[in-house]
């Protein structure tokens, strides 16, 4: 399982907690010179908290980093620069409108002469045998914005080399690319590993780190759930050590069965994924869950039905009736309803008081001649408040002075004050606690019982199965699979949502 | 918060006024109050105006072409052309609304920015209204009367200046409007948060296109009353400056650029108090070369004074919300 090689970079028994939840437990993790190591787990296993104890980004509560024999209880920013550690984001954190050799010294340009002016060429030049070690077709003075995203990646890691990094963190660094540009970017990291670099190669597509690790480290609910060592990574072991915990009992039965469909896609097609289509119903009565891996286009699905994003092609039909909606006015003015991904920035308006967010969206039921009646405004949240056990003191309060499950109430509220059809929740317990977890739950499960179709867009494996009467699994913009609650196991989600086929029917 | 806010200000009036008045007691003379308050009726209309652009997170820089533009316009009407004022009032009018619907159209439909967009305003109009006289001045003839629109715009009742009136009239409805209605509602919303606004159903560009409309609208009444005022109009001239004055005055009584904050009695207090400043340049012996350099400091040491308080209340509204947060998930445990 260890690596022959004394360690290049070792992390100790790191163990990280945020308010409410363990993101790492004890988590042990070495790299050697030259190794290339895969790291996988689902959404929200503890990846990205790891990486940013590396990266000097966050301190973690307990455990120990060694770095060139030295060790230390956490990094800065700084030092993991100085330790070699780079990053390839998932999210590019390139400036696309200076050229390539400005992107890669940024913040230590080259100078010349008496004033001090930035050397244009001696960093063009500078730059140019990096590019030419990764094979790259573009010029040291190209315009960022006018890169393809796979070079976006290559300048990534070329930035990286210039720096002289000795380990290389690539995040999702294939999400974006086409078949022949990851096999160029898998020829590079080859490359890296025969000049002694490592990578730390953190994907969803198990298939490419089959290819590339030497060895593959799976993390599940912040914990070292196994190591693979280089013969024994297969498919079947990689996805066993994903799943496999105990889910906790969420499901509330629902009181009858599922009616007929509410919300009906029929091949819809949407800008984010032109080439495909979605055809999927929802019932009503029924919490339809919906999987898939992140960027498997199913906010932007949700967005076109609701009318934020364009609807390429295709139908969408409520309650038996077609609906065009070209602004969400139209989409709320037909019962189809949206609790979004980010609370604070589209669910919410976090500034307003808890009332005035409730009413937001019905203000014309509880106004007179185009003026609110704020009596009749206070009695509505104060209705909302106790309906939903909103924690606050008076709904007169900012919605910012609360904690997220209770802003995520307030969004809810401010859709029960109203007749639903269709609920859309995207996300509905992202960064939520437990307790108000449950809540949410039981209430989308009360509204469903009332003849509501629940659409909830969820990437926590536990929620899908626990909470979902049905499953539908997006990979790469269309519906890959669709269980029923008795083929309900994170193997058949996890297999559909990276664009297999279930073996058995 | 709001009320706090303008209560401060309220006070900063009340000093500056006594500290002018005790100085120079003929601050409270009735000529002068009654020169000043017409002032500040004139100079209130096309504030108020800018006020429902700048709630939208926008800006109107074309404020004070478009006064110089519907004043030559207004004049020339009734004037030259011979058309009777009410009809020439409409007509003014009925610009003032394509103007505001242009500005709305190429914000919300084309996506321009409001800057931008007014900008071209500013140059456009009053380029136009140049050349419409040619660069002369409008002006009336000796002898032309028109007494009940004289009365109306520059005359008084109980020795209140009518433009005083109709500053308070239009602020009165203005609050409801802003503070009490549904549109005023949706103001707000969407200069805090568009997206969230359209999240929630809220027809964005309409209610923006509105917040134009009703700026050019207010500012072609302004542009009446100026007209009436100063009775001939250099186009060259005529309202240079008089969107930064209306700028200067929302920011001063509270609203941010930023969009989503602000109230009519904040943005009224405003006009009342830079007007007061100009008053007490003239009455305090300070060279009136000084004028805008006053008003630009005060206006600084107010907006830092209101900065500094906000990250206090930010930063306890944060302690608050951090120990509710532990308090929420203590139980989960």
């Amino acid at each position: 399982m260890t690596s022959q090689k004394p360690p290049l970079l070792e992390l100790v028994r790191i163990t990280k907690v945020y308010p409410g939840v363990i993101a790492l437990n004890d988590v042990s993790f070495a790299i050697a010179p030259g190794e290339v190591v895969g790291l996988i787990g689902e959404n929200g296993a503890g990846k990205s908290t790891l990486m940013k104890v590396l990266g000097g980004l966050t301190p973690p509560t307990a455990g120990s980093i060694t770095v060139e024999g030295q060790t230390r209880d956490k990094l800065t920013v700084q030092e993991s620069l100085d330790a070699g550690i780079a990053f390839v984001h998932q999210e590019l954190n390139l400036f696309d409108n200076l050229d390539v050799a400005a992107n890669v010294f940024l913040g230590r340009e080259f100078r010349k002469g008496r004033l001090k002016l930035v050397d244009n060429a001696a960093m063009a030049a500078a730059v140019k045998p990096i590019l030419d070690r990764l094979g790259a077709s573009f010029a040291p003075d190209t315009l960022v914005a006018n890169l393809s995203l796979a070079e976006r990646q290559m300048l990534e890691i070329a930035k990286a080399l210039s720096l002289e990094s000795r380990v290389v963190i690539m995040d999702e660094p294939t999400s974006s690319l086409t078949l022949a540009e990851t096999v160029t970017l898998l020829g590079i990291i080859a490359d890296l590993k025969s000049d002694g670099i490592s990578v730390i190669f953190i994907s969803h597509r198990i298939s490419e780190v089959e290819q590339c690790a030497d060895r593959v480290v799976v993390l599940r609910d912040g914990n070292v759930a196994g190591e693979l060592s280089k013969n024994e990574i297969n498919h079947d072991a990689m996805i066993r050590l994903m799943i496999g915990r105990d889910l906790k009992s969420l499901y509330n039965p629902p009181a009858r069965e599922a009616g007929a469909p509410m919300l009906s896609l029929r091949k819809l097609q949407t800008e984010s994924h032109p080439q495909a289509t979605v055809d999927l119903d929802v019932r009503a009565g029924e919490i339809l869950g919906l999987a898939g891996l992140v960027g498997a286009g199913r906010t932007e699905m949700a967005c076109a039905a609701f009318g934020i994003d364009p609807v390429v092609a295709g139908e969408i039909w409520l309650d038996g009736k077609e609906l065009k909606a070209h602004s969400p006015a139209d989409a709320i003015a037909a019962g189809l309803y949206l609790v979004p991904e980010d609370r604070k920035e589209t669910g919410l308006i976090i500034d307003f008081p808890i009332c005035e967010n409730v009413t937001l969206a019905s203000l014309a039921s509880i106004s007179r001649n185009g003026l609110v009646d704020r009596a009749e405004e206070l009695s509505v949240a104060e209705q909302q408040r106790q309906r939903l056990s909103i924690k606050t003191p008076d709904v007169r309060r900012a919605a910012a002075d609360m904690s997220g499950g209770n802003q995520q109430k307030v969004v809810l509220a401010k859709w029960l004050s109203m007749q639903p059809k269709t609920i859309i929740f995207d996300e509905p317990t992202r960064g939520i606690d437990v307790g108000s977890k449950n809540e949410i739950y039981k209430l989308m499960r009360d509204l469903a019982d009332a003849g509501v179709a629940i659409l909830m867009i969820s990437s926590d494996m536990e929620e899908v199965i626990g909470v979902s009467d049905r499953i539908a699994v997006m990979h790469n913009g269309r519906v890959s699979g669709l269980l029923e609650r008795d083929a309900f196991s994170e193997h058949n989600v996890l297999t559909l949502a990276i664009g297999k086929v279930l073996e058995e029917a | 918060m709001m009320l706090k806010k303008d209560a401060g200000l309220f006070l900063l009036i009340l000093v500056v006024g006594a500290t002018v008045a005790i100085i120079n007691p003929r601050f409270l003379s009735p000529i002068n109050l009654a020169n000043t308050a017409n002032l500040i009726g004139l100079f209130g209309l096309f504030s108020l105006a800018e006020a429902f652009v700048i709630i939208t997170a926008g800006i109107e820089l074309s404020v004070g072409s478009v006064i110089a533009l519907l004043g030559v316009i207004f004049v020339d009407l009734i004037v030259n052309v011979g058309v009777p004022w009410p009809i020439a009032f409409v007509i003014v009018m009925v610009i003032g609304v394509v103007i505001g619907l242009a500005h709305g159209f190429l914000v919300t439909r084309l996506g321009l920015q409001p800057f931008i967009v007014t900008l071209c305003g500013l140059l456009l109009y009053r380029g136009i209204a140049r050349f419409y006289t040619q660069d002369g001045t409008a002006g009336f003839t000796f002898g032309q009367n028109f007494p009940t629109l004289e009365w109306l715009t520059t005359g008084r009742s109980y020795g209140v200046p009518h433009s005083v009136i109709a500053f308070a009239v239009i602020a009165a409805v203005a609050w409801v409007v802003l503070h009490r209605s549904v549109f005023g509602r949706h103001l707000y919303a969407i200069g805090k948060n568009e997206a969230a606004a359209r999240y929630s159903g809220i027809q964005t560009h309409r209610v923006i296109i509105a917040a134009y409309v009703i700026c050019a609208v207010l500012t072609a009444v302004a542009a009446v009353f100026f007209a009436m005022f100063t009775r001939s109009i250099h186009p060259a001239s005529h309202g240079t400056f008089f969107e930064l004055y209306a700028i200067a005055a929302a920011v001063l009584g509270g609203f941010s650029l930023r969009g989503g904050e602000g109230s009519i009695i904040g943005v009224v207090l405003g006009v009342i108090l830079l007007q007061i400043l100009q008053n007490l340049v003239n009455l305090l012996g300070i060279p009136s070369s000084l004028n805008f350099a006053v008003m630009g400091t005060v206006i600084l040491v107010g907006v830092l004074a209101d900065q500094q308080y906000a990250r206090y209340r930010e930063r306890r509204r944060a302690e608050r919300s951090y120990d509710g947060d532990r308090a929420a998930t203590a139980p989960a445990e």
